[in-house]
C-alpha cells in the first residue's frame, strides 16, 4: 500500500488518522516538484552558459525513463528483471543501425524501435515468465548477456568498440534533435508522458491485477486471472519504454555501444529503482538523479569511487529497503 | 588437419567446462541450501587468482602457492560470510542481488588499488611446462591437460563428500528443505558456513588454476559468473550432478560454437555473410540452449529432490 493508486484518502482516512492524505499529497507533490526542477534546468543552463548541466540532466532523464519502466514490473509486479538494460541497448542499436543505412526519419525509426523491443520482450518474456524467483532473475540476466554478446559480434556495426552515429533522428527530413535545449525538452516531455502512462496503468484494473500477483500469485490465479498473460503484457510494455529510452540515449550520445546492455548496467537500473524507492514510479526518477549525481560527485573526489559506491549500495540493500521515497514517507508518518 | 583442430577445441571446451564446474559447484550449493543468490561468487574466483599472484612472487613455487592461496581464499570467503552474507540469508532475493552487486563493485575496484589495473600472470609449474603432440604440428600443453584431470578428481571428491558422508547428506537434505533440516536439530548456520567456505575455496581454486592460462585482471570473474549461472540453471539448482553435466555441456558448446560456427555457416551462406552471422550465432548458442532447457524443464535438468 505505498502509492497513490490505492491510498484513496477518503476511504482510508478514518483508519489511519489523517496520515494517508500526507502520503497522497507526497505522491502528487514529489512528481510536481521534480517536473518544476527539470523545467528550470534549461533556463539555468542558458543563464549560466553551462552546457554540461543540460547534457547531464538529459542523461538523468533518459535513465529515469528506463528506471520507471523497470519499476513498473519490479515495484508493482515483483519481477526482478536483471536484463533490463538489454532493451535500452536494443532501442539504441535499432536507431544506430537504421541511421547507418541512412534511415533516420522519426516516423519510421520510432515504430521500428518500439516494435523490435516489444517483439524481443514478448519472446524472452514468454520464456522467462514460465520461471519464478531466482530462476527468473538468472534467465533475464542470461538474455541480457545474449544481446550483449550479439552486439559485440556485430562487426559490421562497430563490434566491441561500438559505433559513432553521424546522423541523429529527423522528422520530415529536418534534424529535430540538433539543438540541445530542444532535445532536452523532448526528453522531458517523453519522461512526463511515460510517467503519466505508467501512473494510469498502475491505477487501472490491469495494474491492480499486476499488484495482486505480487502479493499472492496463487490467489490471483485462483480468482480466475491468467497471471502469465498479465505479467507478459506488463513485461512487454516495460520493454518498449526501455527501448524508447535507449533510442533517446543513442540520439543523446550519438554513439551506440554494447556497454549500454552490459549486466552491470542492468544492475545499475535496479539500484536506481531501489535507491529511489520501489513501487512509487517517481521514486525511480529520484533514484536516477541520486545515482548519477553520486557517480559524478564521487568520481570527482576519487578515481576509485566504486570503493565508496559499492559499500553504499550494500548499506541501502541491508537497511534502507524503502529507498528515498520510503524515507520521505516515513517522515510524513512520524 | 580439421580433426586435430576439433580435438584441441574439444579439450579446450572440457577445460572451460571444468573451470565452470568448480565455480558452479559452490554457487549451486549456496543457492540450493541457503536460497541465497550470490553475485559475488565470481569475485572469489578472481581473488583466488590474485592471491596466487602474490604467493607466487613470494615463494616462486606453484604447488606451495596453490596451498597458500587456497587457504587465503577460504579465509577470505569466511570473512565475507561473517561480515556481509550472513545478514542477507533471511532477506529477499532483490536485496541479496543488490548487496552482492555492491560487493562486486567494491572488490573489483579494491583489486585495482592493491594489485594495479594491469593484467598480471604467473607461470605454470616446471614439470607441466611441456606439451604433448596430438598430431604432427599440433601441440597441447601438459598444464591444460592437468587442469582437466585435477578438475575431474575434484568432481569425484565432491561427489564422494556429497553422496557418501554425513555432512553431504545434510547438504542434500538442506537443498531439498532447509527449514526441515533445521527443525530436526541440525545447526543450520554452521552448515551454511561450511558450505559457503567450501564453495569459496572451490571458486578460488578455479582462479588459481586459470591464472597461468588467462590473464589475472580486475573483473575477470564477472563473465565466468554469468556462465556459471547458466550452468546451474540448466543443471538444476542444488544439484552437483546437474552442475557437472551442464558445465561440461556449456564449456563444449561455447568453445566449439565459437571455433566452428563460421565454417558451418559457410555451407549455406556466402563467406562474408557467414563471417557476420557465425560469431553472432555462436555467442548466443549457450543462452538459446538454456532457454530451450528451461522451456521444457523450468527447474533445470536435475533439480534437487523435493524441488522439482
Amino acid at each position: 500500500m505505498t502509492d497513490i493508486a490505492d491510498s484513496q484518502p477518503v476511504k482510508n482516512a478514518g483508519k489511519t488518522e489523517g496520515r494517508v492524505p500526507w502520503i497522497a499529497r507526497l505522491d502528487l507533490a514529489a512528481p510536481l516538484v521534480l517536473l518544476i526542477l527539470f523545467a528550470l534546468v534549461p533556463a539555468y543552463a542558458a543563464a549560466a552558459d553551462d552546457g554540461f548541466i543540460l547534457s547531464f540532466v538529459t542523461r538523468i532523464m533518459i535513465l529515469a525513463i528506463a528506471a520507471i519502466s523497470l519499476d513498473l514490473i519490479l515495484g508493482y509486479g515483483a519481477l526482478v528483471s536483471f536484463g533490463h538494460a538489454a532493451f535500452m541497448g536494443l532501442g539504441a542499436y535499432v536507431m544506430g543501425i537504421a541511421a547507418s543505412h541512412g534511415m533516420t526519419e522519426l516516423w519510421l525509426v520510432l515504430p521500428l524501435v518500439l516494435g523490435i523491443s516489444a517483439l524481443f520482450a514478448a519472446v524472452t518474456g514468454a520464456i522467462s515468465l514460465r520461471t519464478k524467483g531466482v530462476y527468473f532473475i538468472m534467465i533475464t540476466l542470461a538474455f541480457g548477456q545474449m544481446t550483449f554478446f550479439t552486439a559485440t559480434s556485430l562487426s559490421g556495426y562497430g563490434g566491441d568498440d561500438g559505433m559513432t552515429l553521424w546522423d541523429t533522428t529527423t522528422m520530415f527530413g529536418v534534424e529535430i534533435f540538433g539543438n540541445d535545449t530542444v532535445f532536452y525538452l523532448v526528453v522531458l516531455a517523453v519522461l512526463v508522458g511515460v510517467y503519466l502512462l505508467c501512473r494510469a496503468l498502475v491505477a487501472s484494473r490491469f495494474g491492480r491485477v499486476i499488484r495482486g500477483t505480487m502479493e499472492n500469485r496463487e490467489r490471483m490465479a485462483a480468482l480466475g486471472f491468467d497471471v502469465f498473460r498479465f505479467q507478459l503484457v506488463a513485461y512487454i510494455i516495460a520493454g518498449m519504454i526501455a527501448g524508447l529510452s535507449g533510442f533517446l540515449l543513442a540520439n543523446h550520445t550519438e554513439f551506440v555501444s554494447p556497454a549500454y546492455m552490459s549486466w552491470q548496467r542492468s544492475g545499475e537500473l535496479i539500484i536506481m529503482v531501489v535507491l529511489g524507492g520501489m513501487g512509487t514510479l517517481w521514486g525511480a526518477v529520484i533514484g536516477a538523479i541520486a545515482f548519477l549525481t553520486l557517480e559524478e560527485v564521487l568520481s570527482y573526489v576519487t578515481r576509485h569511487w566504486k570503493m565508496i559506491f559499492g559499500p553504499l549500495i550494500i548499506l541501502v540493500a541491508l537497511y534502507a529497503q524503502g529507498g528515498i521515497a520510503g524515507f520521505l514517507k516515513g517522515r510524513g508518518r512520524g | 588437419m580439421n580433426t586435430a583442430l576439433l580435438l584441441i577445441q574439444t579439450l579446450n571446451g572440457l577445460q572451460l567446462g571444468i573451470l565452470l564446474f568448480l565455480i558452479a559447484a559452490g554457487l549451486t550449493l549456496v543457492f540450493g541450501v541457503m536460497d541465497f543468490i550470490n553475485l559475488a561468487h565470481g569475485v572469489q574466483y578472481m581473488i583466488g587468482a590474485y592471491f596466487a599472484v602474490t604467493f607466487y612472487t613470494l615463494t616462486g613455487n606453484f604447488f606451495l602457492t596453490t596451498i597458500l592461496a587456497l587457504g587465503a581464499a577460504l579465509v577470505f570467503g569466511l570473512v565475507l560470510e561473517f561480515l556481509i552474507f550472513r545478514h542477507l540469508y533471511d532477506k529477499d532475493h532483490l536485496q541479496q542481488v543488490l548487496a552482492t552487486f555492491g560487493l562486486i563493485l567494491f572488490l573489483n575496484e579494491a583489486v585495482k588499488v592493491v594489485w594495479g589495473a594491469a593484467p598480471l600472470s604467473y607461470d605454470a609449474p616446471e614439470i607441466l611446462s611441456g606439451s604433448i603432440v596430438l598430431m604432427p604440428g599440433f601441440l597441447y600443453s601438459h598444464y591444460r591437460i592437468a587442469i582437466i584431470v585435477v578438475g575431474l578428481l575434484v568432481a569425484l571428491l565432491l561427489w564422494y563428500l556429497v553422496a557418501r558422508t554425513r555432512y553431504g547428506m545434510l547438504v542434500r537434505a538442506g537443498a531439498s528443505n532447509a527449514p526441515m533440516v533445521s527443525a530436526l536439530g541440525v545447526n543450520i548456520r554452521q552448515l551454511f558456513m561450511i558450505v559457503f567456505g567450501f564453495g569459496a575455496m572451490l571458486a578460488g581454486f578455479a582462479g588459481i588454476m586459470a591464472g597461468p592460462i588467462f590473464s589475472v585482471e580486475p573483473g575477470m570473474g564477472d563473465n565466468l559468473l554469468i556462465l556459471a549461472f547458466v550452468v546451474i540453471v540448466i543443471g538444476g539448482i542444488g544439484s552437483i550432478k546437474g552442475a557437472f553435466i551442464a558445465a561440461l555441456l556449456i564449456g563444449l558448446v561455447d568453445t566449439l560454437g565459437r571455433s566452428f560456427a563460421r565454417d558451418i555457416f559457410r555451407f549455406f551462406l556466402d563467406p562474408s555473410a557467414a563471417n557476420e552471422v557465425g560469431p553472432a550465432v555462436a555467442s548466443m548458442l549457450i543462452y538459446v540452449l538454456m532457454a530451450v532447457v528451461l522451456f521444457f524443464r523450468p527447474a533445470g535438468l536435475f533439480p534437487a529432490e523435493g524441488r522439482g
